[in-house]
């Protein structure tokens, strides 16, 4: 999780044209926070790039399959070798406190909600 | 030519865009049905040597994957769990595109292969099956005498 400034947009803007898959996520909202899962199958640690921008999650992963050498290709379903996607957060989320974990393919990511966004039940005066 | 009851439905034009489609590119479409899609997506490759079955199959536990080989069938199924937490009144599902439930893909092999040399590992989310192919099947450099 790196906050990248570095990368000149003209690079950026690169990379976007390149053909990607979109990987399928769940997303679930409980009291304190959001949890996305993204199916990613073939990406090892290493060559899953998460970053946060500003209000924007984006999920960059590189499909690094060991294939036997000299193997002909007979049939394919997943033709693309990078998986792309991205999400704008919303204003209650805290996009400094994300935590992420990648196992067996599955990519697993918690925003929690800031503090002034948890919830708090409103006393109702009654004059 | 499939022709629709409502012929300004745009569902309609779409499903009969798809029969087209299938017709022209599928002449013959395999026994088992559709040769794409469904969960886990497949790749399969061949060696010399091996075929090589990839299935994209993330989150799932390897020693519920059941990989049977039956008369030059490969069948995969198994079972993916939900990730999603039972749902209480406080968590809302706001996407829910991931596969969950019970699956099994079958594909059929070449006739070279060895019922007997099979091999599967799991890995960052893919199944690799990798069957051999039969020794008499493979190439040889033949010694001039």
């Amino acid at each position: 999780m790196s906050n990248n400034v570095a990368t000149p947009p003209a690079e950026a803007a690169a990379a976007r044209q390149e053909p990607s898959l979109l990987p399928p996520v769940d997303v679930i909202e409980d009291a304190a926070g959001i949890t996305l899962y993204a199916d990613l199958p073939g990406v090892p640690k290493d060559k899953l790039n998460l970053r946060v921008e500003g209000d924007t999650l984006s999920i960059d992963a590189e499909v690094a399959l060991p294939v036997p050498q000299g193997m002909e290709p007979t049939h394919a379903e997943v033709q693309l070798a990078r998986y792309r996607r991205a999400f704008t957060l919303s204003k209650e989320l805290d996009p400094g406190k994300v935590a992420a974990d990648l196992s067996n393919g599955v990519l697993r990511v918690r925003i929690p909600k800031a503090e002034h966004a948890q919830p708090r039940r409103i006393q109702i005066q009654v004059n | 030519m499939y022709r629709s009851l409502f012929p300004r439905d745009l569902f309609a034009e779409m499903d009969r865009l798809t029969r087209d489609m299938h017709s022209a590119f599928d002449v013959t479409p395999a026994i088992r049905g559709f040769a794409r899609g469904g969960f886990p997506a497949l790749n399969v490759g061949n060696t010399p040597a091996a075929v090589e079955v990839y299935a994209f199959a993330p989150g799932i536990d390897p020693a519920k994957v059941e990989v049977h080989l039956d008369r030059g069938v490969l069948t995969i199924s198994g079972e993916r769990a939900r990730a999603a937490a039972p749902a209480d009144e406080k968590t809302t599902l706001h996407v829910n595109e991931r596969f969950d439930g019970r699956f099994r893909r079958v594909i059929s092999l070449p006739d070279d292969i060895d019922p007997n040399g099979v091999s599967a590992d799991y890995r960052d989310g893919v199944l690799h099956v990798s069957v051999k192919r039969r020794e008499s099947a493979q190439p040889r450099r033949i010694e001039v005498q």
